[in-house]
Protein backbone atom coordinates (compact mmCIF):
# COMPACT_ATOMS: atom_id res chain seq x y z
CA UNK A 1 0.00 0.00 0.00
CA UNK A 2 0.84 3.44 0.18
CA UNK A 3 0.96 6.40 2.84
CA UNK A 4 -1.66 8.48 3.04
CA UNK A 5 -0.64 12.19 1.55
CA UNK A 6 1.10 14.06 4.46
CA UNK A 7 2.43 17.83 4.96
CA UNK A 8 6.17 17.39 4.91
CA UNK A 9 8.55 19.32 7.17
CA UNK A 10 12.22 19.43 6.58
CA UNK A 11 13.73 21.52 8.97
CA UNK A 12 17.69 22.39 9.27
CA UNK A 13 17.83 23.26 13.08
CA UNK A 14 16.73 22.02 16.18
CA UNK A 15 15.00 24.36 17.01
CA UNK A 16 13.11 24.51 13.90
CA UNK A 17 12.27 21.33 14.69
CA UNK A 18 10.87 21.87 18.46
CA UNK A 19 8.84 24.62 16.66
CA UNK A 20 6.99 22.24 14.14
CA UNK A 21 6.66 19.86 16.71
CA UNK A 22 5.28 22.26 19.00
CA UNK A 23 2.91 23.40 16.50
CA UNK A 24 1.54 20.18 15.53
CA UNK A 25 2.46 17.54 18.50
CA UNK A 26 0.25 14.14 18.16
CA UNK A 27 -0.06 15.15 14.53
CA UNK A 28 2.96 14.85 13.43
CA UNK A 29 5.46 12.16 13.95
CA UNK A 30 9.60 12.77 13.58
CA UNK A 31 11.22 10.90 10.51
CA UNK A 32 14.81 10.00 11.32
CA UNK A 33 16.17 6.53 9.74
CA UNK A 34 11.76 5.78 8.96
CA UNK A 35 12.52 1.55 9.30
CA UNK A 36 9.08 1.68 11.53
CA UNK A 37 7.56 4.76 10.55
CA UNK A 38 7.31 4.69 6.42
CA UNK A 39 6.39 0.98 7.05
CA UNK A 40 3.50 1.61 9.47
CA UNK A 41 2.35 4.59 7.15
CA UNK A 42 2.87 2.60 3.97
CA UNK A 43 0.11 0.16 5.82
CA UNK A 44 -1.62 3.19 6.76
CA UNK A 45 -1.42 2.00 10.61
CA UNK A 46 -0.32 5.55 11.34
CA UNK A 47 -1.23 8.46 9.40
CA UNK A 48 0.48 11.75 10.58
CA UNK A 49 -0.72 14.91 9.40
CA UNK A 50 2.91 16.45 9.78
CA UNK A 51 6.38 14.52 9.06
CA UNK A 52 8.93 16.09 10.21
CA UNK A 53 12.21 14.70 8.66
CA UNK A 54 15.06 15.25 10.61
CA UNK A 55 17.80 13.70 8.09
CA UNK A 56 19.13 17.09 7.56
CA UNK A 57 19.64 18.63 10.93
CA UNK A 58 23.28 18.31 11.18
CA UNK A 59 23.40 18.99 15.07
CA UNK A 60 21.45 15.05 15.53
CA UNK A 61 24.73 13.21 14.07
CA UNK A 62 27.00 13.18 16.98
CA UNK A 63 28.72 9.81 18.06
CA UNK A 64 31.45 10.99 20.42
CA UNK A 65 32.86 10.35 24.20
CA UNK A 66 32.31 13.34 26.62
CA UNK A 67 33.24 13.62 30.10
CA UNK A 68 32.92 9.86 30.58
CA UNK A 69 29.56 9.53 28.77
CA UNK A 70 28.95 7.94 25.24
CA UNK A 71 26.86 10.32 23.07
CA UNK A 72 24.68 8.76 20.31
CA UNK A 73 22.77 11.81 18.35
CA UNK A 74 19.34 10.94 17.07
CA UNK A 75 20.47 10.78 13.31
CA UNK A 76 23.43 8.01 14.19
CA UNK A 77 22.55 5.22 11.97
CA UNK A 78 22.62 1.47 13.61
CA UNK A 79 25.38 0.81 11.14
CA UNK A 80 27.48 3.50 12.27
CA UNK A 81 27.30 2.08 15.95
CA UNK A 82 27.51 -1.50 15.11
CA UNK A 83 30.81 -0.48 13.39
CA UNK A 84 32.15 2.50 16.01
CA UNK A 85 35.77 1.15 17.64
CA UNK A 86 34.98 4.32 19.66
CA UNK A 87 31.21 2.27 21.23
CA UNK A 88 32.69 -1.23 21.15
CA UNK A 89 35.16 0.41 23.97
CA UNK A 90 33.24 3.05 25.59
CA UNK A 91 30.48 0.10 25.95
CA UNK A 92 30.93 -3.69 24.28
CA UNK A 93 27.47 -4.42 25.55
CA UNK A 94 25.90 -2.33 22.72
CA UNK A 95 28.45 -4.04 20.00
CA UNK A 96 27.55 -7.28 21.28
CA UNK A 97 24.05 -6.98 20.68
CA UNK A 98 23.84 -5.53 17.40
CA UNK A 99 24.89 -8.32 15.26
CA UNK A 100 21.08 -9.41 16.25
CA UNK A 101 19.35 -6.33 15.35
CA UNK A 102 17.38 -6.87 12.10
CA UNK A 103 19.71 -6.82 8.49
CA UNK A 104 22.34 -4.43 6.92
CA UNK A 105 19.78 -2.35 4.89
CA UNK A 106 17.54 -1.90 7.88
CA UNK A 107 20.35 -1.20 10.21
CA UNK A 108 22.05 1.34 7.01
CA UNK A 109 19.15 3.57 7.72
CA UNK A 110 17.61 3.19 10.48
CA UNK A 111 19.14 4.66 13.87
CA UNK A 112 19.53 4.15 16.80
CA UNK A 113 17.44 6.52 19.07
CA UNK A 114 14.74 6.23 16.74
CA UNK A 115 14.32 2.05 17.46
CA UNK A 116 14.43 3.79 21.14
CA UNK A 117 11.83 6.47 20.67
CA UNK A 118 9.53 3.70 18.70
CA UNK A 119 9.99 1.43 21.54
CA UNK A 120 8.82 -2.03 20.16
CA UNK A 121 8.87 -4.25 22.98
CA UNK A 122 10.41 -7.17 20.89
CA UNK A 123 13.52 -5.31 20.26
CA UNK A 124 16.61 -5.17 22.01
CA UNK A 125 17.90 -2.40 22.19
CA UNK A 126 15.61 -1.30 25.20
CA UNK A 127 16.85 -3.94 27.39
CA UNK A 128 20.69 -2.55 26.32
CA UNK A 129 19.78 0.70 26.90
CA UNK A 130 18.02 -0.49 30.81
CA UNK A 131 21.01 -2.35 31.58
CA UNK A 132 23.44 0.46 30.53
CA UNK A 133 22.09 3.03 32.52
CA UNK A 134 21.32 5.30 29.43
CA UNK A 135 19.80 8.70 29.88
CA UNK A 136 17.23 10.05 26.95
CA UNK A 137 17.64 13.70 26.61
CA UNK A 138 14.37 15.14 25.89
CA UNK A 139 13.68 18.47 24.32
CA UNK A 140 10.83 20.32 23.27
CA UNK A 141 10.26 24.18 22.38
CA UNK A 142 11.66 25.71 25.71
CA UNK A 143 13.11 23.13 27.87
CA UNK A 144 14.85 20.01 28.30
CA UNK A 145 15.06 17.28 30.53
CA UNK A 146 16.78 14.18 30.86
CA UNK A 147 14.75 10.34 32.13
CA UNK A 148 16.49 7.70 32.71
CA UNK A 149 15.95 4.91 30.58
CA UNK A 150 14.14 2.60 32.86
CA UNK A 151 11.54 5.15 33.37
CA UNK A 152 11.34 5.80 29.67
CA UNK A 153 10.17 2.72 28.56
CA UNK A 154 6.22 2.28 29.47
CA UNK A 155 4.39 -0.16 27.59
CA UNK A 156 4.40 -1.24 23.79
CA UNK A 157 5.57 1.66 21.39
CA UNK A 158 5.19 4.26 24.53
CA UNK A 159 7.58 6.23 26.03
CA UNK A 160 7.94 9.04 28.60
CA UNK A 161 8.09 10.99 25.64
CA UNK A 162 5.24 14.24 25.14
CA UNK A 163 4.15 14.48 21.82
CA UNK A 164 5.73 18.29 21.70
CA UNK A 165 9.41 16.39 22.35
CA UNK A 166 12.19 15.33 20.14
CA UNK A 167 14.15 12.77 21.94
CA UNK A 168 17.64 14.59 20.58
CA UNK A 169 20.07 11.95 22.04
CA UNK A 170 21.04 9.64 24.31
CA UNK A 171 24.01 9.55 26.68
CA UNK A 172 25.32 6.09 28.57
CA UNK A 173 28.15 5.99 31.19
CA UNK A 174 31.63 5.02 29.86
CA UNK A 175 31.87 1.08 31.61
CA UNK A 176 34.34 0.59 34.00
CA UNK A 177 37.40 -1.36 32.58
CA UNK A 178 36.86 -4.53 34.99
CA UNK A 179 32.95 -4.84 34.20
CA UNK A 180 31.97 -8.04 32.25
CA UNK A 181 29.10 -7.95 29.72
CA UNK A 182 26.61 -10.89 27.80
CA UNK A 183 23.78 -10.51 25.89
CA UNK A 184 21.87 -13.62 24.46
CA UNK A 185 18.70 -14.10 22.02
CA UNK A 186 16.62 -16.46 20.60
CA UNK A 187 14.65 -15.68 17.19
CA UNK A 188 13.48 -18.20 14.60
CA UNK A 189 15.45 -16.38 12.42
CA UNK A 190 18.52 -14.58 12.28
CA UNK A 191 17.81 -10.73 12.14
CA UNK A 192 14.21 -11.08 13.39
CA UNK A 193 13.02 -9.81 16.53
CA UNK A 194 13.44 -12.01 19.61
CA UNK A 195 10.97 -14.57 21.13
CA UNK A 196 13.46 -13.44 23.96
CA UNK A 197 16.73 -11.73 24.57
CA UNK A 198 18.74 -10.83 27.79
CA UNK A 199 21.47 -8.50 28.50
CA UNK A 200 23.49 -8.00 31.53
CA UNK A 201 26.56 -6.44 33.23
CA UNK A 202 28.74 -7.40 36.26
CA UNK A 203 31.44 -6.96 37.93
CA UNK A 204 33.46 -8.98 40.42
CA UNK A 205 35.04 -7.59 43.38
CA UNK A 206 37.83 -10.01 45.66
CA UNK A 207 35.17 -13.33 44.22
CA UNK A 208 32.04 -12.13 45.10
CA UNK A 209 29.82 -10.30 42.33
CA UNK A 210 29.78 -6.59 43.33
CA UNK A 211 27.41 -4.95 41.10
CA UNK A 212 25.00 -6.58 38.20
CA UNK A 213 22.44 -5.14 36.04
CA UNK A 214 20.10 -7.36 34.47
CA UNK A 215 17.24 -6.55 31.76
CA UNK A 216 15.23 -8.70 29.33
CA UNK A 217 13.02 -7.92 25.89
CA UNK A 218 10.40 -9.89 24.38
CA UNK A 219 8.95 -10.96 26.76
CA UNK A 220 6.28 -8.26 27.86
CA UNK A 221 5.20 -5.06 27.36
CA UNK A 222 8.39 -3.51 27.38
CA UNK A 223 11.96 -4.10 28.56
CA UNK A 224 12.46 -4.67 31.85
CA UNK A 225 15.11 -5.22 34.73
CA UNK A 226 14.96 -8.18 36.36
CA UNK A 227 15.65 -6.84 39.99
CA UNK A 228 14.91 -9.81 41.71
CA UNK A 229 17.21 -11.86 40.36
CA UNK A 230 19.60 -8.88 40.87
CA UNK A 231 19.25 -8.84 44.42
CA UNK A 232 20.08 -12.99 44.63
CA UNK A 233 23.16 -12.18 42.24
CA UNK A 234 24.98 -9.35 44.66
CA UNK A 235 27.47 -10.71 46.68
CA UNK A 236 27.09 -14.31 45.91
CA UNK A 237 30.43 -16.25 44.05
CA UNK A 238 29.83 -16.00 40.91
CA UNK A 239 29.01 -19.08 39.10
CA UNK A 240 26.61 -21.66 38.05
CA UNK A 241 24.63 -22.16 40.98
CA UNK A 242 24.00 -18.38 41.21
CA UNK A 243 23.43 -17.79 37.86
CA UNK A 244 20.84 -21.26 38.29
CA UNK A 245 18.98 -19.60 41.43
CA UNK A 246 19.20 -15.89 39.96
CA UNK A 247 17.57 -17.57 36.71
CA UNK A 248 15.02 -19.38 38.41
CA UNK A 249 14.24 -16.03 40.66
CA UNK A 250 13.76 -14.22 37.33
CA UNK A 251 11.63 -17.24 35.54
CA UNK A 252 9.31 -16.95 38.67
CA UNK A 253 8.29 -12.97 37.92
CA UNK A 254 8.28 -12.45 34.57
CA UNK A 255 4.85 -12.85 32.91
CA UNK A 256 5.15 -13.72 29.17
CA UNK A 257 2.98 -12.96 26.67
CA UNK A 258 1.73 -15.74 24.88
CA UNK A 259 1.41 -15.61 20.65
CA UNK A 260 1.52 -17.87 17.10
CA UNK A 261 5.82 -17.78 18.00
CA UNK A 262 5.58 -19.37 21.41
CA UNK A 263 3.80 -19.67 24.80
CA UNK A 264 4.51 -18.38 27.97
CA UNK A 265 6.25 -21.90 29.50
CA UNK A 266 8.48 -21.76 26.36
CA UNK A 267 9.24 -18.15 26.59
CA UNK A 268 10.13 -18.80 30.87
CA UNK A 269 12.14 -21.48 29.44
CA UNK A 270 13.84 -19.10 27.42
CA UNK A 271 14.47 -16.31 29.50
CA UNK A 272 16.00 -18.74 31.88
CA UNK A 273 18.93 -20.37 29.79
CA UNK A 274 19.08 -16.99 27.97
CA UNK A 275 20.22 -15.71 31.41
CA UNK A 276 22.19 -18.47 32.52
CA UNK A 277 24.27 -18.17 29.31
CA UNK A 278 24.30 -14.08 29.51
CA UNK A 279 25.61 -14.17 33.37
CA UNK A 280 28.40 -16.76 32.21
CA UNK A 281 29.42 -14.58 29.17
CA UNK A 282 29.41 -11.27 31.25
CA UNK A 283 31.17 -13.17 34.33
CA UNK A 284 33.96 -14.65 31.68
CA UNK A 285 34.72 -11.02 30.78
CA UNK A 286 35.44 -9.41 34.07
CA UNK A 287 38.85 -8.22 34.72
CA UNK A 288 40.14 -9.85 37.78
CA UNK B 1 0.03 18.59 -0.99
CA UNK B 2 2.76 21.31 -1.97
CA UNK B 3 5.45 19.02 -4.29
CA UNK B 4 9.03 18.87 -3.51
CA UNK B 5 12.11 18.92 -5.96
CA UNK B 6 14.38 16.19 -5.68
CA UNK B 7 17.30 16.19 -7.72
CA UNK B 8 19.28 12.60 -7.95
CA UNK B 9 22.06 10.67 -9.71
CA UNK B 10 20.88 7.44 -10.66
CA UNK B 11 23.36 4.95 -12.17
CA UNK B 12 25.20 7.90 -13.10
CA UNK B 13 22.59 9.82 -14.92
CA UNK B 14 21.32 13.04 -13.16
CA UNK B 15 17.68 13.60 -12.45
CA UNK B 16 15.41 16.48 -11.44
CA UNK B 17 11.65 15.64 -10.48
CA UNK B 18 8.94 17.25 -8.60
CA UNK B 19 7.31 14.96 -6.25
CA UNK B 20 4.29 14.41 -3.62
CA UNK B 21 5.89 13.99 -0.60
CA UNK B 22 4.46 10.77 0.13
CA UNK B 23 6.24 9.16 -3.35
CA UNK B 24 8.14 6.22 -2.30
CA UNK B 25 11.66 5.91 -3.48
CA UNK B 26 10.67 2.66 -5.05
CA UNK B 27 7.45 4.09 -6.87
CA UNK B 28 10.13 7.10 -7.75
CA UNK B 29 12.32 4.38 -9.70
CA UNK B 30 10.03 2.66 -11.60
CA UNK B 31 6.55 5.04 -11.81
CA UNK B 32 8.57 8.76 -12.10
CA UNK B 33 12.30 7.65 -13.91
CA UNK B 34 10.75 4.05 -15.45
CA UNK B 35 13.20 1.92 -13.77
CA UNK B 36 11.44 -1.38 -13.60
CA UNK B 37 14.50 -2.98 -12.81
CA UNK B 38 13.82 -2.50 -8.93
CA UNK B 39 11.35 -4.20 -8.18
CA UNK B 40 8.41 -4.37 -5.71
CA UNK B 41 7.02 -6.50 -3.10
CA UNK B 42 5.81 -6.38 0.30
CA UNK B 43 6.05 -2.33 0.75
CA UNK B 44 7.08 -2.60 4.25
CA UNK B 45 10.23 -3.46 4.35
CA UNK B 46 10.26 -7.21 5.16
CA UNK B 47 10.56 -9.15 1.63
CA UNK B 48 14.14 -7.12 0.23
CA UNK B 49 12.76 -7.18 -3.24
CA UNK B 50 12.93 -3.28 -3.07
CA UNK B 51 17.01 -2.85 -2.28
CA UNK B 52 18.93 -0.56 -3.98
CA UNK B 53 22.18 1.26 -3.23
CA UNK B 54 21.34 4.79 -1.66
CA UNK B 55 25.30 6.61 -1.78
CA UNK B 56 26.68 3.02 -1.68
CA UNK B 57 24.73 1.44 1.48
CA UNK B 58 21.77 -1.17 0.85
CA UNK B 59 18.64 0.25 1.42
CA UNK B 60 14.85 -0.68 0.75
CA UNK B 61 13.52 2.50 -1.47
CA UNK B 62 10.13 1.36 -0.27
CA UNK B 63 11.12 2.78 3.62
CA UNK B 64 12.38 5.77 2.10
CA UNK B 65 9.96 8.67 0.52
CA UNK B 66 11.86 10.54 -3.07
CA UNK B 67 12.01 13.85 -1.20
CA UNK B 68 14.32 12.27 1.22
CA UNK B 69 16.84 11.33 -1.57
CA UNK B 70 17.16 14.44 -3.05
CA UNK B 71 20.97 15.02 -3.17
CA UNK B 72 21.89 11.75 -3.48
CA UNK B 73 23.67 9.14 -5.16
CA UNK B 74 21.39 5.63 -6.27
CA UNK B 75 22.75 2.61 -7.90
CA UNK B 76 19.98 -0.29 -8.90
CA UNK B 77 20.11 -3.37 -11.11
CA UNK B 78 20.16 -0.67 -14.48
CA UNK B 79 23.91 -0.16 -13.56
CA UNK B 80 25.04 -3.76 -14.02
CA UNK B 81 25.29 -4.91 -16.79
CA UNK B 82 23.32 -5.26 -20.33
CA UNK B 83 22.14 -9.03 -21.81
CA UNK B 84 25.06 -8.84 -24.07
CA UNK B 85 27.68 -7.66 -21.74
CA UNK B 86 26.19 -8.88 -18.21
CA UNK B 87 28.20 -7.92 -14.64
CA UNK B 88 30.50 -10.86 -13.28
CA UNK B 89 27.73 -11.08 -11.07
CA UNK B 90 24.77 -11.23 -12.89
CA UNK B 91 27.40 -14.16 -15.13
CA UNK B 92 27.33 -16.19 -12.16
CA UNK B 93 23.84 -16.23 -11.40
CA UNK B 94 23.19 -17.91 -14.77
CA UNK B 95 25.57 -19.94 -14.53
CA UNK B 96 24.53 -21.48 -11.03
CA UNK B 97 21.17 -21.18 -11.48
CA UNK B 98 20.92 -18.24 -8.84
CA UNK B 99 17.30 -17.17 -9.63
CA UNK B 100 14.57 -19.12 -10.91
CA UNK B 101 11.01 -16.72 -11.40
CA UNK B 102 13.73 -13.64 -11.07
CA UNK B 103 11.53 -11.38 -8.92
CA UNK B 104 13.89 -11.58 -5.67
CA UNK B 105 17.01 -11.29 -8.26
CA UNK B 106 17.83 -7.89 -8.96
CA UNK B 107 17.69 -6.94 -5.19
CA UNK B 108 19.77 -10.07 -4.10
CA UNK B 109 22.37 -8.49 -7.02
CA UNK B 110 22.79 -5.20 -5.15
CA UNK B 111 23.58 -6.40 -1.64
CA UNK B 112 25.87 -8.92 -3.42
CA UNK B 113 27.43 -5.62 -4.69
CA UNK B 114 27.77 -3.84 -1.60
CA UNK B 115 29.10 -6.86 -0.06
CA UNK B 116 31.56 -7.86 -2.39
CA UNK B 117 32.90 -3.85 -2.48
CA UNK B 118 33.59 -4.01 1.21
CA UNK B 119 35.22 -7.59 1.35
CA UNK B 120 35.90 -8.71 -1.59
CA UNK B 121 36.40 -12.94 -0.59
CA UNK B 122 33.36 -13.30 1.73
CA UNK B 123 33.39 -16.66 3.60
CA UNK B 124 29.86 -18.59 2.80
CA UNK B 125 28.89 -17.40 6.08
CA UNK B 126 29.36 -13.61 5.13
CA UNK B 127 27.36 -14.33 2.24
CA UNK B 128 24.57 -15.85 4.00
CA UNK B 129 24.41 -12.76 6.45
CA UNK B 130 24.37 -10.44 3.34
CA UNK B 131 21.47 -12.23 1.89
CA UNK B 132 19.61 -12.57 4.41
CA UNK B 133 17.80 -9.90 4.50
CA UNK B 134 16.08 -10.65 1.43
CA UNK B 135 13.42 -13.01 0.75
CA UNK B 136 13.59 -15.93 -2.21
CA UNK B 137 10.89 -18.33 -2.62
CA UNK B 138 12.55 -20.39 -5.38
CA UNK B 139 15.69 -21.38 -4.92
CA UNK B 140 16.41 -22.33 -1.47
CA UNK B 141 19.19 -19.68 -1.23
CA UNK B 142 22.07 -22.47 -1.71
CA UNK B 143 22.57 -21.35 -5.44
CA UNK B 144 22.47 -17.85 -5.04
CA UNK B 145 25.10 -18.45 -2.53
CA UNK B 146 27.18 -20.36 -5.06
CA UNK B 147 26.51 -17.83 -7.21
CA UNK B 148 28.04 -14.90 -5.36
CA UNK B 149 30.76 -17.57 -4.32
CA UNK B 150 31.51 -17.61 -8.00
CA UNK B 151 31.58 -14.52 -8.97
CA UNK B 152 33.63 -12.96 -6.13
CA UNK B 153 36.27 -15.91 -7.04
CA UNK B 154 36.04 -13.93 -11.17
CA UNK B 155 36.39 -10.67 -9.69
CA UNK B 156 39.17 -11.49 -7.67
CA UNK B 157 40.68 -13.27 -10.71
CA UNK B 158 39.84 -10.34 -12.92
CA UNK B 159 41.46 -7.64 -10.27
CA UNK B 160 44.35 -9.35 -10.22
CA UNK B 161 44.85 -9.69 -13.85
CA UNK B 162 44.63 -6.43 -14.45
Amino acid sequence: MKPAPFQYERPKTIEGVLAVLNQYGEDSKILAGGQSLIAMMNTRALQPRVVIDINRVPALDTLAVEDDTLVIGALVRHSEVAGSPIVREANPLIAEAYPHLAHRPIRNRGTLVGNLAHADPASEMPAVMVVGEAVMTLRNHDNLRTVHAEDFFLGPFETAARPDELLTEIRIPVAPQEQGWGFREFSPRKGDFALASVATVMSVVDGKIASVRLACAGIGPCACRLADAEGILAGATPGEEAFAAAAAAAVATIDPQEDFHADAAYRRDLVGTLMRRALADAHGRCAA
Amino acid sequence: MDKVKVAVTVNGTDYERDVEPRLLLSDFLRESLGLTGTHVGCEYGVCGTCTILLDGQSTRSCLCFAAQADGCEIETVESLGAIDNMHALQEAFWEKHGLQCGFCTPAMLMVAVELLRENPDPTREEIREAVSSNLCRCTGYQTIIESIELAAQRMRQQEAAE
